[in-house]
């Protein structure tokens, strides 16, 4: 398949290459500027300090300093710890977010993988990260560790549901598994005629969006959903061990699947890179400009930074829940209710 | 009883940090960026003791009184020449040394009190950390500069017993 960005034509080496590259700039680059606009600048902010100001103008150079900091750390592991699964768990907490954001189109050229079972696909290696913090918390060889890594696995799997059911209402409404079908379906629909502003999914599935959002915070055990690592109680959960560099993936996983989510979040439910085809005459994407695959990740960066904006409000805002609160609220609200938003989503796809 | 919703309490916690990150932005921070502004400390605040040498009479009323036994005091009895002409010497104490060790100081504020010449006044000079422990070690000569730092003696409350 050849394909051309801006009228020059790509080979296939190229293109592989590019995408490579281009993985690696959309989960090292949100993750950068998410920690530097959210955590450090936001957080301050909302409790009227003004966070880090000496590194760079604004302390805009700040992460750097982090960075060099943690990488120049001692390696430590415990004695006790299994050694190899202890250093190898960070990494698949990493790996998933790489794994993740491999289905998400930038542009209609501008994807990964276009994976038909898209959707299917994120939510499955999404929830492989669990696996690592599980490993993580049970390797380091320490009470709480192993105690944050189970409360993480109880949580993860308990979240991890509602947001697959979310999904399925989109999937169902877009008739498409494929994420950027998904984006297409959004762009060109009509809202009772009107087609200015295409049709996002948020507009009918605002349940599976907020159930969405919902999960999305508890999956990055975020507050009020931190119960993993809840500072007063178990030290730092299943982080407890890790020092360095070893620490600053497991920090880099945490945010870059913040900001992955947020991307995945607005494919599925604001309308993805696409602006309204109408707009420009588009109707299939075979007719769309060159110039949405520069312009595309533009909007994509937006909406995400609206989203992880979201997610850190919330973050900053809400105090930490109780355990069995937690799981409560999971099973006995989030699950239900998903489960009818598919029931409504459903018949009214097949009557309407 | 059955228990009210709660979602306008989260929309309202939600508000209050969004008010405060705008008031932030347009206000200001209610911190200061600490080594370039300096907020200057509240009246008799206890930043370090400083010495009054002449006033001392080496009577170590203050060492015996201090919890930490932070307080080094040395000195010697010697002749001092009368007061009016024809008189016969006068006995003093000497000081010969006077340590106040900072990293065993609590700031109690004891030897103040007790202090029944005002030899010793609180500063509100607070920037005095060392790289070295042992140079917290304040000498006579160090206390005595701390003298300059001791601001006036603040205005009586009004009501308040005159000391004689």
């Amino acid at each position: 398949m050849n394909v051309s960005v801006l009228a020059i034509e790509i080979p296939y080496w190229g293109q592989s290459l590019l995408r490579v590259l281009g993985g690696i700039v959309a989960v090292l680059l949100p993750a950068g500027t998410i920690v530097y606009v959210f955590l450090f600048k936001m957080m301050s902010f909302m409790q009227s300090r003004l966070g880090p100001m000496e590194a760079g103008p604004y302390g805009s150079l700040q992460l750097v300093a982090e960075v060099g900091k943690w990488m120049q750390k001692e390696d430590l592991a415990p004695e006790k710890a299994d050694h190899v699964i202890f250093k190898i768990a960070p990494v698949i907490v990493l790996s998933s977010t790489f794994l993740l954001v491999a289905v998400v189109p930038f542009g209609p050229d501008a994807w990964f993988t276009n994976f038909q079972a898209g959707a299917f696909y994120a939510m499955a290696v999404g929830s492989v990260s669990v696996i690592g913090i599980i490993i993580a918390g049970y390797a380091s060889a320490n009470k709480y560790s192993y105690l944050g890594g189970l409360r993480a696995a109880g949580q993860l799997i308990a979240y991890e549901l509602p947001m697959v059911l979310a999904i399925v209402g989109v999937v169902i409404q877009a008739g498409s598994m494929n994420l950027q079908e998904i984006v297409v379906v959004q762009n060109t629909g009509e809202i009772f005629g009107w087609n200015g502003v295409g049709f996002p999914f948020v507009i009918t599935q605002f349940v599976g969006f907020g159930i969405f959002m919902i999960s999305v915070q508890a999956e990055l055990t975020q507050a009020p959903f931190d119960m993993p690592i809840a500072e007063s109680e178990l030290v730092a959960g299943y982080m407890t061990e890790y020092s360095g560099f070893r620490f600053l993936i497991f920090f880099i996983g945490e945010f870059a699947t913040a900001g992955v989510f947020a991307l995945i979040a607005s494919v599925l439910f604001l309308g993805g890179w696409g602006v309204p085809f109408a707009w420009f005459d588009w109707t299939t994407i075979d007719s769309v400009d060159d110039w949405m695959n520069v312009v595309g990740p533009l909007i994509m960066f937006s909406k995400m930074m609206l989203l992880v904006f979201v997610i850190m409000w919330v973050r900053f805002s809400y105090p930490r829940f109780r355990e069995d609160q937690l799981q409560r609220f999971a099973w006995k609200v989030l699950i239900p209710l998903s489960l009818a938003n598919i029931a409504v989503t459903a018949i009214l796809k097949v009557a309407v | 009883m059955v228990s009210k919703p709660r979602v306008p309490g989260l929309l309202k916690g939600l508000g209050v940090t969004f008010g405060t990150m705008m008031r932030t932005f347009k206000n200001g921070a209610n911190t200061v960026q600490y080594p370039h502004e300096k907020e200057s400390p509240p009246i008799r605040s206890r930043g370090v003791i400083a010495l009054h040498e002449g006033n001392c009479t080496a009577c170590m009323l203050c060492a015996r009184s201090c919890p930490d036994w932070c307080i080094y005091i040395e000195g010697h009895k010697q002749l001092a020449p009368p007061r009016r002409a024809g008189g016969k010497p006068r006995q003093v104490n000497h000081l010969d040394r006077f340590d106040i060790d900072y990293a065993l100081c609590m700031y109690c504020g004891i030897c103040v009190e007790v202090c029944p010449f005002d030899a010793l006044f609180w500063s509100p000079e607070y920037e005095y950390s060392e790289p070295r422990i042992a140079d917290l070690l304040h000498d006579k000569a160090k206390l005595g500069e701390w003298m300059e730092t001791v601001p006036e003696a603040p205005e009586l409350e009004a009501g308040a017993e005159k000391k004689k």
